[in-house]
């Protein structure tokens, strides 16, 4: 079995040779460098800003873990620099099929549009997605990152967060402005600031085998209930990179994890699944889970993202895809505070936006793993009732959860200015832009959230052109489309996703959330905007 | 919209019958698959979350009522 994919090398550094009260001083330490760290130490760093990232490990994981990378997750990464070797690695899926016993129910398409520079998925194992992440952390200077670098002690003083670094030489101290705790699910920051982290515990344990195999299984999501294969339970089949294959199986409440684990335990029942048994194990683990988050995802000046702050079930990729979003939402409050050029109250619209996501996130994946795995015999028959439907109704179909996948949530936000004009659609003040083929000024075809990131990942303003250019405040990017520098939206698909008039103006959050929008924009109008959307705002909580 | 408690049938007895009817000859099991389905597309037709939330209301309160009711008794033997 694949089991270390990549070592790193544990570096004494000069901090380290400090003694007693002389200790360094940096402004923002992340701790765990996993897909959630690794994304948020680059966009900081992006940002202008140094960073030190710990990590307790010194190498990059055991198994294929997350595999389910979502389009918005996809979208970050090219702000990071990362997206494109992300996609050429992964495969690129958009359907998913739903079987029940032997034959199909439905199937459904994320993506069924075009015009987007990012497919709804792609399935990448974790290990490459760290491995990318770290390859990108090494071209930037601002990252400082020490592996075997555990943090064993934290002390909350008014101005900074003073952390005890255990490593092979011993500890050491250091003293950081803003912690940003991105340490998994067993996160040892969060116990050391003493918080809870309740949640459900779901009862039913599910068996993950990655088998490496050729087949001729189409690149989709198949999910089944009570197949002919595991009877009464449900079972999953996904494709990775390289021939690989994660099977997901659910098994009996009771069932013994360490004899169902066995590799000849596993082998027939993928058998039967498969219809041969000429595969070999990559990696098999078990488990169970649990949906949970953190009351507060700030605690004085340590923040917690990703499965730090909340934990999903599996089914319907909101884990990784979730601790991505944290990591983009709070990169740039950060970087703002930082820079003082917002208070720190910014920060606090990470807590709001971020925990609402995972409350939805939590909802969803709760869900689906209720109908997995029916809690009682009226449940049972409830969903006996949707499957049967589902093969002669269209409302049944709908019905059928085999896991909602993972979309970005839109926030309910200070930060938002609400609409004051008339909009038949387009995205609100809280959603994240949708992209949007467009062609540059030389002709050539491109995306707007290619143009986005030109712009640097900015508040930015997306102007659809109404004579002459508006006039942005200061340290705002703009967009212009079917103005006089060049960007024309050739198919109209800009136009139609914007609800955009001549004159229609978005700002763009830096995390590319819409922050407000207006069809005849006014200066005043758009500081006033700027200014909320940057915590500028008296009372904003 | 709201929940509709007027009587909407034109003959009532004929819808009452109709439920009764669907039952006939079933065993509990199959019953509760029967009214599990019917539920659900009954439910879709009506295709409107506000309504469905106020008719499990109006339908729970009526098992509380006689849990209560049969406590009340229990209480008096």
């Amino acid at each position: 079995m694949v089991q270390t994919k990549t070592q790193f090398g544990y570096r004494r550094h000069p901090d380290q040779n400090r003694a007693g009260a002389d200790v360094a001083e940096h402004p923002v330490v992340v701790v765990g460098a996993g897909p959630v760290g690794l994304s948020l130490a680059i966009d900081l760093a992006q940002r202008g800003q140094s960073v030190v990232l710990l990590d307790d490990a010194d190498r990059i994981g055991e198994g294929s873990r997350a595999i389910c990378f979502s389009k918005r997750s996809l979208e970050f990464w090219d702000r990071l620099g990362v997206g494109q070797r992300m996609v050429d690695k992964g495969v690129v899926w958009s359907v998913g099929k739903i079987f029940h016993g032997a034959s199909q129910l439905y199937q459904f398409n994320l993506l069924p549009e075009e015009g987007h520079k990012r497919p709804a998925f792609i399935n990448l194992q974790q290990f490459y997605a760290e491995a990318y992440l770290v390859d990108r952390v090494q071209e930037l200077s601002g990252i400082d990152l020490r592996w075997r670098n555990k943090v064993i002690g934290l002390e909350q003083r008014n101005d900074h967060v003073l952390l005890t670094v255990e490593t092979p030489d011993g500890p050491y101290r250091l003293h950081a402005g803003f912690v940003v705790a991105c340490d998994g699910a067993r996160s040892s920051l969060r116990q050391m600031v003493g918080a809870e982290f309740a949640g459900q515990v779901f009862e039913d344990q599910f068996l993950i085998a990655d088998v490496k195999m050729t087949a001729a299984f189409p690149t989709e999501r198949w999910f089944w209930f009570d197949p002919p294969f595991h009877a009464g339970r449900s079972a999953l089949l996904h494709k990775q990179p390289d021939d690989i294959w994660r099977i997901d199986l659910q098994l009996h409440p009771d069932a013994d994890p360490v004899v169902e684990k066995r590799p000849e335990n596993v082998r027939p029942r993928i058998a039967r699944m498969l219809g041969h048994d000429k595969f070999d194990f990559e990696w098999i683990s078990l488990y169970k889970f649990q949906c949970r988050r953190m009351d507060k995802f700030l605690h004085g000046r340590v923040i917690f993202a990703g499965d730090a702050a909340h934990q999903v079930s599996p089914f319907g990729a909101r884990g990784a895809n979730s601790g991505l979003e944290d990591a983009e939402n709070i990169a740039w409050k950060l970087d703002r505070v930082l820079r003082g050029s917002s208070p720190e109250a910014l920060l606090e619209s990470y807590h709001t936006e971020r925990s609402a996501a995972a409350d939805e996130n939590i909802r969803e994946s709760t869900r689906s793993t209720d109908f997995m795995a029916p809690v009682s015999q009226q449940e049972a028959r409830l969903r006996k009732a949707v499957l049967s439907l589902a093969k002669e109704t269209e409302f049944g179909k709908r019905m059928v959860n085999g896991g909602r996948l993972s979309v970005p949530s839109t926030y309910d936000t200070p930060l938002s200015t609400a609409d004051r004009d008339a909009w038949r659609g387009g995205p609100r003040p809280g959603a994240s832009m949708p992209d949007a083929p467009i062609a540059a000024a030389s002709g050539q075809s491109m995306f707007l959230t290619e143009a986005f990131v030109g712009k640097g990942a900015q508040f930015t303003l997306l102007e659809f052109g109404n004579g002459a250019a508006i006039d942005a405040p200061e340290g705002v990017e703009t967009i212009r489309i079917g103005g006089g520098d060049g960007l024309a939206d050739t198919r109209g698909l800009a136009g139609t996703r914007y609800d955009a008039e001549p004159g229609t103006t978005y700002l763009l959050r830096p995390d590319g959330y819409v922050a407000a929008r207006f069809r005849h924009p006014t200066r005043p109008a758009l500081d006033a905007a700027l200014a909320r959307a940057a915590g500028l705002n008296r009372g904003l909580s | 919209m709201t929940l509709s408690t007027s009587s909407n049938f034109a003959k009532p007895d004929d819808a009452f019958r109709a439920i009764v009817e669907a039952h006939r000859g079933l065993s509990d099991a199959q019953s509760a698959d029967l009214d599990a389905a019917l539920v659900l597309v009954l439910a879709n037709h009506i295709g409107d979350i506000a309504v469905l939330y106020e008719a499990i209301a109006l339908a729970k309160r009526r098992m509380l009522d006689a849990s209560q009711q049969q406590q009340q008794q229990q209480q008096q033997q």
